[in-house]
């Protein structure tokens, strides 16, 4: 039974194996790929390709979000002006501090140095939390006015806006009600998005561990490198929801 | 598996032929071994099990649909049972059976070998998306146990989120998490296609089986995350009513199927398109011949997955959107035929002056074309807006998706199973029982689902478990052909169970195939190729075969 393809060489698998473990540098180096570089290139192509199906994945909520505005856009205005943009700024600033000292992170990876990469990771998820902790307070206020979607909804300050001190025009009963698209729109969205910090964080924590154990300080850096990719992906998430949910079209000329 | 001293047979000569001593099989020992492999081979074995265990129990669902349509009456089961029943027949058949089908487990097996590389780019996600696939099929026979879902397998809206009690939150839930093991298998081959092929593999070298199963997982890589996000908001709706789809709240039922459809159209491409790729590489070999129109071929298969983004909403036709879109799908629907076309005008000119012979995978092969063809044309007629109107929602509809999934797709898979059983074992399977299995096979297909296109176009909806007395003697026609069929299904699994230890042995290329993976011994070794092979001839090249074994008797020694 031979294996016909490498009858041209005479090798045994024996000296076959040794071969290629001469140019094995990292022991973090799979044996299925020929070289290091191909096996970083792989992972790296794969991460790109993951971050595209996240893309098709939050752009079934982008396209929901288009619809919906286009069809009640008196609704959408009305229930945007309720979130705060001076949290929603706060919070995309401590954002891109946070994908700021990931790229940091990357950096000391790469020359490794290994207490740097831990100190830029610590930060990195010291701004994620950050993050995640002005989030609970924007979400606790619509819980406190009853913002939610459901049966307890209430739409009485966009029925009688100036009640409230609000500068909005009142809006129809019916159209009042389609506040709840809206807001169940920006609960899903930023939910999602904060779905994916969480789990982001959760590989930090991970991450911090192999690092702190000088795993990618010997120029093995691939994972640091794909959940950098990961991370600013969830940036460019957020970067995309600031001004789709806050900032557009606040206050329209009736 | 050491180079031997003794010259190279031109021809395998079977009789001679012995299994090698070290193979993936028998490399490890121990069910622990397999449950925690990384190897590419063995859990496309893994998968080839896992997806027959489905398919039997989607067949069973399928049995008893058509038992209870024998007579006018509804008297086998109550009308609720009866939806529980169809809807777990198509679950399961889409997603634990279509979908992985042919990639899952002759792509996995293959994929690295006709690459020359030594096994996928990401092993461990490749196992985990075997692990997923088990939880999603576990999560859909949980929601069955609990008590069924009856919503069919489109979920649609707002029948699936206001008008059933049934656990609908439960088969999404395993959809979903199917859905993540299609992204990762499709993953998998897009990076190993593009970063394992080995030295000299160009594009253009690439077995066609490689092209298809690429533009399929493009599908699966884009079309998935789609439908998981839409049954996540499925599921959001009857947990805490959210009203994205739900008219009283201001939502929309037509987003939900925009939504869906935009996965589940290419979806039905991601079931065919694999298919397609075991069938160039069937008729290839048993014509003798380079795939007549090679880059026209891997290019439609692109053109295919290119396309089938852009049609979705002829599902939509009679559910209220505007006829200026419905004008503008139904165009789009109609240049989907165009590269479809091309494959099989080139299989067919393939097989013109070329060698033929009669083996049990050209036989499914032969009857895929038929089949094929006879769906795909009836699909041209369900795109044409006023047929689609007469014809939408009856058993023409069922009839055009059997065709090509069952006839097509089904076909293909067994195809490919028989053709590669050689490499996958290193035994043969029965010959002359299998060429009788090929044929009940499509004898029992076509006696099915023929009957069901007169019965459409009469005007018998589908999704209803009793029916006017004047379509019982084609329903007894259509019941009569599904026990046929059925037996034709059965035999396989029989005589490639026997074939397992008493088959006769293989040997390496018992074809005289050009590919890649025929090149090495059946069963291959754990790490495929000793040395990574410097491909310098394209797929298909059968005087590089010939040439290639006069040279080897010089060179080893």
């Amino acid at each position: 039974m031979d294996n016909t393809i490498v009858a041209t060489h005479p090798h045994t698998h024996e000296t076959a194996v040794a071969a290629e473990h001469e140019h094995v540098a990292l022991p973090q180096h799979r044996h299925h790929f020929e070289t290091p570089e191909q096996q970083r290139e792989a992972g790296t192509f794969g991460m790109w390709l993951f971050l595209l199906t996240e893309i098709m994945f939050f752009g079934g909520l982008f396209f929901a979000y288009l619809l919906y505005r286009n069809w009640y856009n008196p609704a959408f205005v009305a229930a945007s002006n309720q979130l705060s943009i001076p949290l929603g700024t706060a919070n995309t600033a401590i954002l891109i501090s946070s994908g700021f000292f990931m790229a940091l992170a990357v950096w000391a990876a790469e020359v490794r140095k290994k207490s740097l990469l831990v100190i830029f990771l610590v930060l990195t998820t010291l701004f994620g939390l950050a993050f995640l902790g002005i989030k609970y307070f924007e979400y606790k206020e619509k819980w406190d006015k009853n913002h939610i979607p459901g049966q307890n909804f209430d739409v009485r300050e966009f029925v009688n806006p100036h009640a409230y001190g609000l500068k909005e025009e009142p809006l129809a009963p019916d159209m009042a009600q389609k506040t709840q698209v809206f807001f169940f729109l920006y609960f899903a969205m930023t939910g999602m998005h904060a779905l994916h910090m969480i789990i982001g964080i959760v590989l930090l924590f991970w991450l911090m561990w192999r690092a702190n154990r000088g795993e990618f300080s010997a120029g093995y850096v691939a994972p640091i490198e794909n959940f950098g990719l990961y991370w600013h992906f969830v940036d460019i998430v957020w970067i995309f929801l600031f001004p789709l949910l806050y900032l557009i079209n606040r206050h329209p000329v009736s | 598996m050491s180079a031997t001293s003794s010259t190279i047979l031109n021809l395998p000569d079977q009789r001679t032929a012995t299994l090698p001593k070290r193979t993936y099989i028998n490399n490890e020992d121990g069910l622990l071994s397999w449950l925690f492999t990384g190897d590419h081979k063995r859990i496309a074995i893994l998968y080839l099990i896992s997806i027959t265990f489905f398919f039997f129990i989607g067949g069973a669902f399928a049995g008893l649909i058509r038992l209870e349509l024998l007579t006018p009456q509804g008297d086998l089961m109550a009308s609720d049972t009866y939806n529980k029943m169809f809807s777990m027949h198509g679950i399961i058949m889409v997603f634990l059976f279509l979908v992985p089908s042919v990639p899952a487990t002759l792509g996995n097996f293959l994929m690295p070998i006709m690459l020359g590389a030594k096994d996928l780019a990401f092993p461990k996600i490749n196992l985990l998306s075997w692990y997923l696939y088990w939880l999603g099929g576990i999560v859909v026979l949980g929601a069955l146990v609990l008590g069924g879902v009856d919503t069919g397998w489109t979920f649609t809206t707002p029948l699936s989120t206001h008008y059933l009690n049934t656990h609908v939150v439960t088969a999404a839930t395993g959809v979903f998490i199917l859905g993540f093991s299609s992204i990762f298998t499709g993953l998998n081959f897009i990076v190993t296609i593009h970063r394992m092929r080995a030295p000299g593999m160009t594009w253009f070298r690439m077995p066609l089986f490689v092209w298809s199963h690429y533009a399929a997982s493009i599908l699966m890589v884009l079309g998935t995350p789609v439908l998981a996000i839409t049954l996540t908001l499925v599921a959001l709706e009857r947990l805490v009513g959210i009203g994205v789809f739900d008219p009283t709240k201001g939502g929309d039922p037509l987003l939900f199927q925009h939504l869906f459809w935009f996965y589940s159209h290419p979806a039905v491409y991601i079931m065919i398109l694999p298919g397609m790729g075991v069938i160039s590489e069937v008729i290839s070999t048993f014509s003798r011949k380079r795939v007549f129109g090679y880059t026209a071929v891997a290019f439609s298969s692109v053109a295919i997955a290119l396309f089938g983004f852009f049609v979705w909403a002829h599902h939509m036709f009679i559910m209220g959107v505007s006829n200026y879109s419905a004008l503008v799908f139904s165009l789009l629907t109609m240049l989907v035929a165009v590269p479809s076309a091309i494959k099989t005008f080139n299989w067919a000119f393939t097989m013109q002056k070329g060698s033929i012979t009669f083996e049990t995978p050209m036989l499914y092969a032969f009857g895929f074309l038929g089949l094929f063809t006879i769906g795909g044309m009836t699909g041209v007629f369900l795109g044409a807006l006023g047929m689609d109107i007469h014809l939408t929602e009856t058993y023409f509809i069922v009839a055009h998706f059997h065709f090509v999934m069952v006839g097509g797709m089904l076909m293909a898979f067994l195809a490919g199973i028989h053709f590669w059983w050689p490499k996958m074992t290193g035994r043969m399977y029965p010959e002359s029982l299998s060429k009788l299995a090929a044929v009940t096979t499509f004898i029992g297909f076509n006696l099915t689902f023929l009957p069901q296109f007169i019965l459409g176009y009469l005007g018998m909806p589908r999704r209803y478990h009793a029916y006017p007395p004047e379509f019982q003697v084609l329903n007894v026609l259509s019941t009569a052909g599904a026990t046929v069929l059925g037996v034709g299904y059965m035999l396989p699994l029989l005589y490639l169970a026997w074939s397992l230890k008493y088959g006769a042995i293989a040997g390496n290329n018992p074809w005289q195939a050009t590919g890649l993976e025929w090149q090495i011994q059946s069963p291959p070794i754990t790490e495929n190729f000793i040395e990574i092979p410097i491909v310098d001839h394209e797929a298909y090249d059968y005087e590089w075969l010939e040439h290639k074994t006069a040279q080897e008797v010089t060179t080893v020694g």
